[in-house]
């Protein structure tokens, strides 16, 4: 028998991975039910267009067509696309799930085919014919919300979809008793999040039960199931989600989509499954955008560095819709707006834009990103104009670790921290002193070192409910079979972070059971119970936490079993470890967890009033968030003659509380710093005037490929949460919060000489050129 | 308006009518019924399709089944033998060179490629060895050590054999 913990905090390689290594995993497009059919749609060309006339005769005509359906035909049969999001006087158009009347981004869907393989459906897509009257297009946030601009939905008369503002402290007068005022406007440009797999819809209608099974690649099957009935005007209890092997999301598939009802309702009305695959060209087009904010940022500061207010002005690019979190993404950017210092006096407003492009929604950080970008832009902008170090204004304005849990001017408590040590511990590894006297050297050879600092805190494990729309609990039931082996039912939905092997080196270290007898089940609403799913960096902290809240329910129902099989009357003398059960004053009277499991189930000696069976189910409701944090820094080399930029090191340090497997953690820390490479470098959603997305494909949209990559060097510290019993804040944010800030602020600290104070992202090597020529 | 096609996929024959517009990845899918080889573009730039044509790394979603008449395919599906994991795929395992597991077929079979041709690759020549291929997931770092850690592999059971 093991001797107490051994899975915990250790590297293990994950026990999902074997059938995704051997090509036998499922994900939707793997799917095939018999009698499937094919669905594909047709796509709005035009930003902003009235749709006068949709000719499908001829498609409907075509070889293998099934059926055709346009916006008039589902109209009254499946409702709005829905937004979970509720701020004060939010503008909610009206969101059909196949364009009526008036198309407003392009990649709008306007009719969908149905056919007996997916090259007749796309083939009879092609013969459609709609009469557009194109209308003129607003892609501009700051155009749209000017007078005379087009607009956008005519009923709201505006282009303005919320204002919503947040203030704490007295921020007028942190102005006035500012040494200097140091401001800068910042963009947050629109990126694509590009999960590898595309999404993808198949549906299936069992008319005799009256039941509609969806298989789609979400983050949130429960949630979903919840939308999609609502939509369909189903039974919730008739409606089967599962979301199989789900490619990558980043917050793409933390959504409720158009198709997801639309396939639904197609398996319905015409009696066959039906397959949709989303191209990759409709990935850009129509699965949501993330970022998409212009910010004017005001510091107020003492001549020290001591920052004693901050004064953000902030316009969201919504999109042209609310998808589900639309709203509340800017949200998470005016809470976090404070970031890792003490700084008492904030005042945050945000305009949403509505535009005539994809909606804007959650993408790996939601909101966070954008404030640690800002905040941290800030620091160095501010250690600029008083001539400091940029360490010392963070420094400077650092809580002190006695004074958490610390409270922060946009009402939030911090949980626990120590951004000092993160700090010097990055610099300690990365040599910073002698970095910076090479900086030196360097550029008495015309050569451009440049060192960028990030420190960041982030807001995870969200949340508690009352945080978020729709609960912010999770939910976990341990099933303890007869033989003993252990089903794990996990409201969370992971896809890619690993939680099939987190959980159970929780349930084996709780249980004192093998990796191997413990399966971790997720993804289907018809065997899950009710789960909010994989997002905001929750799953370990808040589902973890659930999981193991339903083993020490367990644990007490076995332990009083236990005792009674060994006639014992005070359980209090029963202990657990091992897996085993034994008397403390007579550790030779015992008996196995098996055992026990076994003797639940047959049930022929229980203590009184106990039921048989040994499973427990428990929700968790976090008491508040966990904020993880930590440091970064980025060395490169600007080339002043091309403005390409050459990483020489990047070094992370993190802290996400009680680590559950550093493998993994270093997985979500490096996936998360090269996402935010992509930002910083070279990813951008470009419209141009005319609303067409001009980076459509992955020709003209980078992502970073294995080239682009530097060696990362991670370090860690662990600060355990005390809002959860495992002691776990989240990791699966981090990097991209942290390190969009660090490269920027690299780049720019590298052609600092030449007179540039800030560049907006991407800094592809023209535009860095160019500043250097033009400065 | 259909033509027959033989080929050979992991050592086992198939004969099948197709259609000359049919694309490779979707015979191995969807005709074959292989799917461990993905699709995640359909032109040529993530590389999730990624298999092994007559012994060349070759991007499946390229190439009309057609074309691959006559020709010899390895899939992920047909890597490991006898149940033993390759290298390869056990250094991915052991490294946690994947997550969501989307791009890993193709990606391993790019290494596989890149083994064969050079079979010691500094970190760069990994890098450069799997550009053709996107991961949005992993940051690329545990994926350069899967495949450094599968160079030693076969470097060490090279060794064995030649004593
Ligand atoms: S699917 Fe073939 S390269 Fe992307
Ligand atoms: S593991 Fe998800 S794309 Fe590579």
């Amino acid at each position: 028998m093991p001797k107490g913990k051994k899975f915990v905090g250790e590297p293990i390689p994950r026990v999902e991975d074997h059938r995704l290594i051997t090509g036998r995993s499922q994900y939707v497009d793997d799917i095939v039910r018999p009698r499937m059919a094919y669905a594909a749609i047709l796509r709005s060309i035009y930003a902003h267009a009235r749709v006068k006339a949709v000719h499908v005769e001829n498609a409907r005509r075509a070889p293998g067509v099934i059926a055709v359906f346009t916006g008039e035909d589902v109209r009254e049969a499946i409702g709005p696309v829905p937004v979970a999001s509720r701020l004060p006087d939010l503008k909610v158009p009206k969101h059909p799930v196949l364009a009526v009347e008036k198309v407003h981004y392009v990649g709008e869907p306007i009719a969908v085919v149905v056919a007996e393989d997916r090259y007749l459906a796309r083939d009879a897509v092609d013969l459609i014919e709609v009469e557009y009257e194109p209308l003129e297009a607003v892609v501009d946030p700051e155009r749209a919300i000017a007078e005379g601009a087009p607009i956008i939905h005519e009923e709201f008369g505006t282009n303005v979809a919320f204002v919503w503002q947040l203030s704490g402290g007295d921020i007028e007068r942190a102005f006035r008793e500012a040494d200097l005022v140091v401001s800068q406007r910042m963009v947050n440009q629109r990126l694509i999040p590009v999960a590898m797999e595309p999404r993808g819809v198949v549906a299936e209608y069992l008319p005799g039960e009256g039941q509609l099974t969806v298989w789609t690649s979400t983050q949130i099957p429960h949630l979903l199931r919840t939308q999609l009935a609502a939509m369909l005007r189903l039974a919730e209890n008739r409606v089967r989600v599962i979301a199989p092997e789900v490619g990558g999301g980043f917050g793409s598939k933390l959504n409720v989509y158009a198709e997801e009802a639309l396939v639904g309702y197609l398996a319905m009305r015409l009696g066959r499954p039906i397959k949709w695959i989303e191209t990759r060209r409709e990935n850009f087009l129509s699965t949501i955008h993330g970022r998409g904010q212009i910010a004017e940022v005001e510091a107020a500061v003492k001549r020290d560095g001591t920052v004693l207010g901050l004064r953000y002005k902030i316009i969201q690019d919504v999109g042209a819709y609310h998808q589900l979190l639309t709203p509340a993404i800017p949200t998470l950017t005016g809470l976090m707006a404070t970031g890792p210092y003490k700084i008492p006096n904030l005042h945050v407003q945000v305009i949403g834009a509505f535009t005539n492009k994809m909606a804007t929604d959650a993408y790996r950080g939601a909101g966070r990103p954008e404030a640690t970008y800002l905040l941290e832009r800030m620091m160095d902008r501010i250690a600029g104009e008083l001539g400091l170090d940029p360490v010392e204004v963070r420094m400077r304005n650092f809580p002190q670790p006695e004074e958490f849990p610390f409270p922060t001017a946009s009402g939030l408590a911090y949980d626990s921290g120590n951004y000092q040590q993160a700090l010097r511990r990055a610099l300690e590894i990365v040599g910073y002193e002698g970095l910076r006297q090479e900086q030196q050297q360097l550029r008495q050879q015309g050569r451009y070192l440049g060192i960028g600092i990030s420190t960041y805190v982030e807001i995870c494990a969200l949340g508690p409910s009352p945080a978020l729309p729709a609960g912010g609990w999770e939910s976990a039931t341990v099933r303890v079979e007869p033989t003993g082996k252990i089903t794990v039912l996990t409201g969370a939905s992971p896809h890619g972070q690993g939680q099939e092997t987190s959980f159970a080196q929780i349930v084996a270290d709780e249980l004192g059971v093998e990796l191997a007898d413990v399966r971790v089940v997720h993804g289907d609403t018809a065997i899950v119970q009710y789960g909010i799913g994989t997002f905001g960096s929750r799953a370990t902290a808040v589902g973890g936490t659930a999981v193991y809240g339903a083993l020490q329910k367990v644990k007490e129902k076995a332990t009083r079993l236990a005792a009674h099989l060994l006639g014992e009357e005070n359980v209090a003398n029963v202990a657990f470890e091992d897996g085993c059960f034994f008397l403390k004053d007579n550790p030779e009277r015992r008996v196995t967890f098996q055992e026990v499991a076994l003797a639940a189930y047959l049930a022929k000696s229980l203590p009184p009033g106990m039921e048989p069976g040994l499973e427990a189910t428990y929700f968790f409701e976090p008491s508040n968030f966990t904020f993880p944090f930590g440091a970064h820094i980025a060395v490169v080399e600007v080339d002043p003659e091309t403005g390409d930029v050459q990483f020489r090191r990047y070094v992370a340090v993190d802290d996400c509380g009680r680590v559950i497997n550093p493998l993994l953690v270093d997985g979500q820390v490096h996936g998360g710093i090269v996402q935010s490479l992509g930002q910083a470098l070279l990813e951008e959603a470009v419209y141009d005037e005319n609303g067409q997305l001009v980076t459509g494909e992955l020709t003209e949209y980078a992502i970073p490929k294995a080239t682009d990559v530097p060696w990362l060097e991670t370090d860690r510290m662990e600060t355990p949460s005390p809002v959860n019993p495992l002691g776990v804040k989240g990791v699966g944010e981090a990097g991209t919060i942290a390190a969009t800030p660090a490269i920027v602020n690299a780049v720019l600290d590298a052609v600092a000489p030449f007179g540039v104070r800030h560049l907006d992202m991407p800094l592809k090597p023209e535009k860095i050129w160019r500043a250097i020529r033009g400065a | 308006m259909g033509r027959t096609i033989e080929v050979t996929i992991n050592g086992t024959r198939y004969r099948h009518e197709v259609e000359p517009r049919l694309l490779l990845v979707h015979y191995l899918r969807d005709v074959v019924g292989l799917t461990g080889t993905h699709i995640g573009c359909e032109t040529s730039l993530c590389g999730a399709c990624t298999v092994l044509l007559n012994g060349a790394a070759v991007k499946s979603c390229t190439l009309f089944a057609v074309q691959a008449d006559g020709a010899e395919i390895m899939t992920i599906e047909g890597l490991a033998e006898d149940g033993q994991l390759h290298p390869i795929q056990e250094g991915f395992w052991q490294k946690h060179g994947l997550q969501c597991g989307y791009c890993t077929p193709g990606m391993i079979l790019a290494a596989y490629q890149l083994l064969s041709r050079s079979p010691d690759p500094s970190e760069e020549e990994i890098r450069r060895g799997i550009e053709g291929n996107l991961c949005r997931c992993t940051g690329y770092q545990h994926i350069v050590e899967a495949i450094r850690y599968a160079a030693e592999k076969q470097r060490v059971a090279r060794g064995a054999r030649s004593e």
